[in-house]
């Protein structure tokens, strides 16, 4: 009986044709398809994407120049330089990423005893060259400005899991 | 008329045939160019995707970028080749799928060349397009072009004999080699369906003549990168893509005259019978043409051998039995045209 069922299966091609069945249903799903640069997709509070320096909301800028997240740092990607500031505060001169170094583990905003560097939603950076990737201070600060609302929302949420 | 005059006898007789030519040809470039768009989008739609939707209203001036793209880039000719032979692989192939059409029927009268042995140039025409592809392989000097061609060559040689034996039973059956004839034949049954399985290996075979998935060794992208057309670039390449589709367009065409009555309606009733031919025509060749790119999107590649046995041991062989079971029937129940 299988010769027979196999033969006959083999010679009216019906598994060629059930196949095709289904690839021709296909047609008629809900397409998967996001218009990219018109419609994103949802993204993970734990997003690791590009850095940002914050601020107090008074202004002053978070970073102690701890240097933690330089030393967790597995990429070497973070180079930073201080000295105290005239009011007698511990603060960086020199805060670089270069970006193209770096691997967004995230060890550094993990590391970060004040949430001064963290890592924001944002992962449309891409740059025509190299030198535009070595992000400096004033970089990273303005980041940290223009994702604030967007880096604090994510930070409440995740909250209680750190 | 003694003595025909230089205008009457030659020149408006050839500029009237150039101007068919032209007819034919430039509808046939566009219809060429947009069949990679709707395979794109039906490939999308299988796949659950959208398919090109940004240049133009539904991505519809989407074959017209990729020509634009395809012209502005530069032609390398790699230092190994030969430099005449490899440009003239393109063009052959091209051309190969351009004139083909010259004696396909559009309608009743709408054809450039009503020869008497239509099948028989249009069998010719698909054989020798092996040739642009061997070149094509051998001028590349390169080793996946060579061995793309070598399978090619191997594999066109194959299956050009069962479509030879799906010819015959369907000239058995109409008694005729000219195309017009064959699609009056049609007039009561359409030959798909007294001839199902030629018609089943014909498309099979047809799919394996024009290197389409799942016999698209030549090109395996995966082992060969793609196979003779691995060193084009360009307008030559441009003219390797047009060639291949205009040939799909083209066996599309044949098969819609083979068996589905060329440009006869489905019923001879009103609201049919106001359709002209050439639209039913052309709206059968797309049909199969979308049966092209739906095996495409559905069945993975053969491995060659696979290909092999089912060219030699499986095609052959029924084909072959085919003819004589078509010829005994014929002839004993007096069916002969």
């Amino acid at each position: 009986m299988t010769l027979i069922s196999n033969s006959v299966r083999s010679w009216f091609l019906t598994e060629l044709a059930s196949g095709m069945g289904i690839i021709f249903k296909h047609m008629f799903h809900r397409k998967a398809t996001l218009n990219y640069p018109h419609e994103k997709g949802a993204i993970s509070s734990r997003f690791r994407g590009e850095h940002a320096l914050r601020r107090y909301s008074n202004g002053e800028e978070r970073c102690i120049a701890c240097k933690l997240c330089e030393a967790v740092c597995p990429a070497l990607a973070i180079t930073i330089e201080a000295e105290p500031r005239d009011d007698g505060s511990r603060r960086t001169t020199r805060y670089d990423i270069d970006m193209l170094k770096c691997i967004y583990c995230g060890f550094c905003q993990e590391a970060c005893p004040v949430d001064a560097i963290v890592e924001g939603p944002n992962f449309e950076f891409a740059a025509e060259t190299r030198e535009e990737l070595y992000y400096n201070k004033e970089k990273l600060l303005a980041n940290g400005d223009r994702w604030e609302k967007e880096i604090s929302m994510n930070l409440s949420k995740e909250a209680p899991y750190r | 008329m003694a003595e025909t005059g230089f205008w009457s006898g030659y020149a408006i007789p050839f500029l009237l045939i150039l101007g068919y030519i032209l007819a034919i040809v430039v509808p046939l470039l566009v219809t060429v160019a947009y069949v990679t768009y709707f395979e794109r989008k039906v490939f999308g739609l299988m796949q659950i995707r959208k398919g090109p939707n940004v240049v133009g209203p539904f991505g519809l001036l989407q074959p017209f970028a990729d020509g634009l793209k395809m012209l502005m880039k530069e032609t390398i000719v790699p230092a190994g080749a030969n430099r005449n032979l490899f440009l003239l692989a393109p063009i052959i192939t091209f051309t190969l799928g351009m004139v083909g059409w010259a004696v396909i029927p559009f309608d009743e009268h709408l054809v450039l060349a009503d020869i008497n042995v239509g099948i028989l140039y249009l069998f010719a025409v698909s054989s020798l397009g092996v040739y642009g592809i061997i070149i094509a392989g051998w001028a590349s000097n390169s080793k996946y072009a060579f061995l793309g061609s070598l399978r090619s060559a191997a594999q066109m040689v194959s299956y050009e004999v069962s479509i030879g034996f799906v010819l015959v039973t369907v000239l058995l059956c109409s008694g005729s080699l000219n195309l017009n004839d064959i699609v009056h034949a049609q007039e009561d049954l359409w030959y798909f369906i007294p001839l199902a399985p030629m018609f089943i290996i014909y498309f099979i075979s047809a799919l394996a003549e024009t290197n389409r998935t799942p016999f698209d060794l030549p090109e395996a992208e995966g082992e060969l990168v793609a196979g003779y057309q691995v060193e084009y670039s360009s307008l030559a390449f441009t003219l390797f893509m047009l060639g291949e589709y205009a040939n799909i367009v083209l066996m599309s065409g044949l098969c819609v005259i083979l068996f589905f009555g060329g440009w006869l309606t489905p019923f001879d009733v009103e609201p049919f019978t106001w359709i002209p031919g050439v639209v039913w025509f052309l709206f059968k060749t797309a049909l199969i043409i979308f049966l092209f790119t739906w095996t495409k999107a559905t069945f993975p590649r053969y491995r060659y051998d696979q290909l092999m046995r089912l060219g030699w041991k499986v095609f052959l062989p029924i084909s072959l039995a085919w003819v004589v079971i078509t010829a005994g029937a014929l002839h004993l129940f007096g069916w002969m045209p």
